[in-house]
């Protein structure tokens, strides 16, 4: 059975004589190493600190818990995100809502307490799939770098979307998503 | 101008150059490696990175030398200054320009003009393989000693080839002193018949003894593909495993400076030396020092590109396996050399004479 139409048949056979020669051999791999040095490494090489490498926008880096457009937040505590969650990273606490957080939350129920432990993350984005608040997403930004392992468990002061920075999710969105926020 | 005070002022110049292309090697080679691989390179320490030898250097110096338990002390530090003070040594006998008019004496740039330049430098190179041998064996540790031993083996195979290779030269030229190599260059036509002034190079003569002598002396000088004396995936890091600071340091200058000395060899032999085209002209008509200083920056040129293609070449093939390097070695490029030696041989006794 073939898989891809890549693969290649190996062969033992002889060496021809200008193979055997090895020197032409050497002199076609400087002449392609030759091209490299003349083509220059443009374009091909960022400066890393100065210029970041840019990164698609479908690229699964860091996550959002997202508001809705009165502000609210999303997420309902369902725990969804957490069950999918291959590597377990996501915990949360639900609470109830009262009378008077109605404008900080959509739904009656809401995550007291959402944390994500960044160390166990693979970002492989079933949480953003299992969601069917269309709470959480994952982004184009990066996780820091923190010189201590308790800073890589990220609460809601850092997974919640600023009111006032609002993050565009809609290119990672599908139609259906799209859809079905309102 | 006394004739020691011009060698005195030559030998510490010789010295400083030698050292200041060591250092900046090291510099080109990541630099070259980085073009070639579509990279940028240094480019932190100062413009370009040209600060970045000094950074190395200070950062060698400043590691703790460390000398393991049970090791001969005096012969762990000898081993890596004889490495350096041989390939430092050979730059002696090369003849780096054609010559300088000071007060109305006229001086050869070269240190010493001693009649058998050649065999000086061969026995200088076999003695470079005690460096290695020393530093393995006093290391007190075992895979440091067989690395030696590959890295000394290798050597001597490759010493074979670049020495019988070599005589193919001498015996066109008639003359083991490399002066009078380089000065029979610079006359005469190309073949016989193709008016070239300074151009009559042996690399014209002896292609196949050059290509002998370009393999051997990267297998001398243990660059890539024949750098399987630093077999970090074998043994560790071979013979100099044990080697901090600038102990190490010492070892991988040497390194550098015998390419400096090997290419100024290749130039020397092959490529005319200090003759560049028009040389004869150029002294008739603008006078000995004109003359003398152009054949200097052309000697360095042929140098620094020789480098260049030691390095291009490095960054371009993979190491080769040991038993492919034996066989290289004894098998195809000894007889090779045999060869080609008899052929010329034949050629002088039935043509020139």
């Amino acid at each position: 059975m073939k898989l891809t139409n890549r693969s290649k048949v190996v062969s033992n056979k002889e060496m021809t004589f200008m193979e055997k020669l090895y020197l032409p051999e050497i002199f076609k791999g400087m002449a392609i190493t030759l091209k490299h040095a003349i083509a220059g490494p443009k374009g091909k090489v960022y400066s890393y600190p100065e210029v970041q490498k840019p990164r698609t926008k479908i690229w699964r880096g860091l996550h959002v818990l997202k508001r809705d457009e009165e502000g609210r937040e999303r997420c309902t505590a369902c725990g969804l995100c957490a069950v999918t969650c291959p590597a377990e990273a996501i915990t949360m606490t639900g609470a109830e809502r009262t009378k008077d957080e109605q404008h900080l939350y959509r739904e009656e129920k809401y995550a007291s307490v959402y944390e994500i432990n960044m160390l166990r993350c693979i970002f492989c984005g079933l949480c953003e799939e299992a969601c069917p608040k269309s709470a959480i997403y994952l982004t184009d930004r990066l996780v820091d770098v923190e010189t201590n392992r308790g800073s890589f468990i990220y609460g809601k002061d850092k997974l919640v979307e600023k009111i006032n920075e609002r993050i565009d999710i809609t290119e990672r969105q599908s139609e259906l998503q799209k859809k079905s926020v309102k | 101008m006394e004739l020691i005070t011009f060698k005195i002022i030559l030998v510490v110049t010789l010295f400083a150059v030698s050292l200041g292309v060591a250092a900046y090697s090291t510099w080109g080679e990541r630099k070259v490696a980085a073009i070639l691989q579509d990279r940028i390179g240094p480019n932190r320490a100062g413009p370009f990175g040209l600060l970045q030898p000094l950074a190395d250097g200070g950062k060698l110096f400043f590691k703790e030398g460390f000398v393991p338990q049970g090791a001969d002390r005096f012969l762990f530090y000898i081993g890596p200054a004889l490495t350096m003070f041989i390939s430092l040594i050979t730059g002696a006998v090369i003849p780096w320009g054609k010559s300088l008019n000071i007060g109305g004496n006229s001086f050869d740039i070269q240190v010493a003009n001693i009649d058998v330049g050649v065999l000086y430098l061969i026995a200088m190179v076999s003695i470079g393989v005690y460096g290695m041998m020393i530093g393995g064996w006093a290391s007190n540790n075992k895979y440091s000693l067989i690395g030696a031993i590959r890295a000394s083996s290798q050597m001597i195979s490759y010493e074979l080839a670049m020495g019988l290779s070599l005589l193919s030269i001498i015996l066109m030229a008639g003359s083991l002193d490399l002066h009078f190599i380089t000065s029979s260059q610079g006359a005469g036509k190309i073949w016989g018949f193709i008016p070239a002034d300074g151009m009559n190079w042996n690399i014209f003569y002896q292609p196949l003894a050059f290509i002998i002598f370009f393999v051997a002396a990267m297998a001398e000088t243990n660059r890539a593909p024949f750098d399987l004396p630093e077999c970090e995936s074998e043994l560790v890091n071979g013979y100099m495993t044990e080697y901090s600071s600038m102990n190490f340091g010492q070892y991988m200058f040497g390194e550098y400076v015998n390419m400096f000395i090997s290419n100024a060899l290749i130039a020397t032999l092959f490529f005319g030396g200090f003759n560049y085209p028009g040389i004869n002209w150029v002294s008739e008509n603008w006078g000995e020092n004109i003359a003398g200083t152009l054949s200097i920056f052309a000697m360095l040129a042929k140098v620094v590109f020789g480098i260049l293609v030691f390095m291009w070449i490095r960054w371009t093939i993979p190491r080769f396996r040991y038993d492919q390097l034996m066989h290289l070695g004894w098998k195809t490029l000894i007889p090779l050399a045999l060869v080609n030696l008899i052929i010329t041989a034949a050629v002088i006794v039935f043509f020139a004479h």
